[in-house]
């Protein structure tokens, strides 16, 4: 078996800087990627995973001396959804993160100290424009998809409107065209829970301390919003764990455990600044940005492929219906699809068969030119 | 199908598995675009490459402009819609012209059935069984004309078929499937 191996790409070394949204300055910027299956010698057979809040570069496969797989496993490999024998598929860890790509915990070369709240704030737009040029590095002037779920299909939409022609097709999967107060109360929630934790320290915890129990605080609550009543009950009941604490407030349901064991597994693998300034990119996202629904994807050509799942409270798919509309008023060709699924928002993890289904055929479709006979 | 020509565009509303959108694809280039509300049937038209909206057409077709399309059909939909006739209004809006085909409910065998068998009818072309029927709304030929007459929709054209004949005469009483293309009467 071939393992996987992470890469880097560094660019926008000063004083060529990538200009952010918000009009401050970022570089040098480094991205950490990986890829799978190869890319075609026409370069037409490449896709571009986005990951989500919590996600990384590690979408599939894995390390030497590792057990457990990339977050995207089931869906990305030789004969899978995003079967690695057709097309070359990419994915980056966002700029913000902390596995690899630049971020608050990187070392800011001015200072020679980790960013913490000196890095700037980054949006969804930023985060693709980093992407945009890892695809030009990689020698890639049209992608054949971009794909994601939830902030990955965030990313997708931006793409879908910063660099229409860069891409045959897009996917965006239970997600939204802007953030909603609902969706960036959860995630003030999760803010607050970090910045209170003591050792938090307005970011200048790196060398001590690290805020654990904020952070493991926030991916609870981030928890809760991605599974749904029924799959709860379904996953924990009531039920009571069986090497039950001995004290009054110990964890005792099952729920409470596995929070616990969430929360506490998550500080191990990701930064509390990245939580932060990520949310954050989250919050602002808002595609629409003061321009209307009508003219949002006018003249876009690549062709849509909108998924959503139904008891996802977090993303509802009423959001997703939006994206449609959107889509309709621009005359894109797209297509929507609505799965049953009782996972909640965690469905575009877990519901891997249906949604392999309709990758498949669309990215069939999308790469045999078929289009529509039009 | 021969009501439709060459590189049209045509909204299929309750489109099914994409059979009759595959088949316009495949002998008339159209550009198609289809509407249903069943998830298994959407994977099914993804299958064929077409693109095909999960939607209920009940709530209506409000983010297409007027005559966004040269065709909208509604093929075996239109009995077992909730609202017929606010969903036919929709289409003739959007389309430039749209084709109706429903079961002709008072067709021969049919009739046979109810006078003489006392029985909800289950012919070929209305298969179901009064208990597990998806068709809402039970209508003749007759009644459709009457109804456009109502509606001031002018019947371009029309075929009537049964067992894959075409009935020229007395259609309320032979045919099993009416099909209409209709246009708006301004």
């Amino acid at each position: 078996m071939k393992f996987t191996e992470i890469k880097y790409f560094t660019f926008a070394d000063p004083p060529n800087e990538l200009t952010l949204e918000s009009g401050e300055k970022l570089g040098p910027i480094t991205l950490a990627y990986e890829t799978y299956g190869e890319l075609n010698k026409q370069k037409t057979n490449a896709i571009l995973v986005l990951h989500a809040l919590s996600g990384d570069a590690h979408a599939a496969g894995f390390y030497k001396a590792d057990t457990s797989p990339g977050w995207w496993n089931s869906m990305i490999g030789p004969g899978k959804g995003l079967d690695t024998n057709k097309y070359f598929v990419i994915c980056a860890n966002v700029i913000g993160g902390c596995k690899g790509s630049t971020g608050p915990s990187s070392i800011n070369p001015k200072t020679r100290q980790p960013y913490g709240l000196d890095f700037p704030i980054v949006t969804i737009s930023d985060i693709v424009n980093a992407q945009k040029h890892l695809i030009d590095h990689l020698g890639i002037e049209k992608l054949l998809t971009v794909i994601g779920g939830s902030m990955g299909g965030m990313q997708a939409l931006q793409w879908m409107v910063s660099y229409p022609n860069r891409i045959r097709s897009a996917i965006p999967i239970a997600t939204t065209m802007k953030h909603t107060p609902q969706q960036i109360a959860f995630n003030e929630v999760g803010r607050q829970a970090i910045m209170a934790d003591p050792n938090w320290k307005k970011g200048r915890y790196y060398g001590s301390a690290k805020p654990a129990k904020g952070l493991a605080v926030a991916r609870m609550i981030g928890h809760i919003t991605y599974m749904s009543d029924v799959s709860m009950a379904e996953k924990f009941g009531r039920r009571f764990r069986v090497d039950k604490a001995p004290n009054k407030f110990g964890a005792e349901f099952e729920v409470e455990g596995y929070l616990r064991y969430r929360g506490d597994n998550f500080v191990r693998r990701f930064d509390a600044n990245s939580y932060l300034y990520i949310t954050k990119a989250i919050d602002y996202f808002n595609i629409l940005n003061g321009k209307r629904l009508a003219y949002i994807f006018k003249g876009l050509k690549a062709k849509v492929l909108v998924i959503a799942f139904k008891s996802d409270w977090l993303y509802p798919a009423y959001q997703s219906q939006e994206i449609v509309k959107a889509c309709k008023l621009a005359g894109v060709d797209t297509t929507y699809c609505e799965i049953n699924s009782t996972y909640g928002h965690d469905a575009f993890l877990l519901e891997i068969e249906e949604e392999a289904d309709l990758l498949k055929h669309f990215l069939n479709t999308v790469s045999n030119g078929t289009n529509n006979g039009a | 199908m021969d009501w439709i020509e060459q590189d049209a565009s045509v909204l299929d509303l309750g489109c099914g598995n994409g059979e009759l959108l595959s088949r316009l694809i495949e002998e008339k280039q159209v550009r198609a675009q289809g509407i249903e509300i069943n998830q298994q049937a959407i994977h099914r038209c993804v299958a064929r490459g077409l693109s095909v909206f999960q939607e209920d057409i009940d709530t209506g077709l409000s983010e297409y402009a007027d005559e966004s399309f040269d065709y909208v059909v509604l093929n075996q939909t239109f009995q077992q819609v909730k609202k017929p006739d606010f969903v036919l209004q929709e289409a003739l809006r959007v389309g430039k012209k749209t084709i109706v085909g429903f079961p002709n409910f008072l067709n021969i065998s049919a009739r046979f059935q109810m006078v003489f068998g006392g029985k909800v009818p289950v012919t070929p072309s209305l298969p179901y069984e009064w208990y597990d029927t998806p068709n809402l709304h039970f209508l003749s030929i007759a009644d459709f004309k009457e109804y456009c007459k109502k509606r001031a929709i002018q019947i371009a054209d029309s075929a009537f078929i049964a067992k894959n004949w075409k009935v020229r005469f007395f259609p309320n009483l032979f045919a099993e499937i009416g099909l209409f293309l209709l246009s708006d009467a301004f």
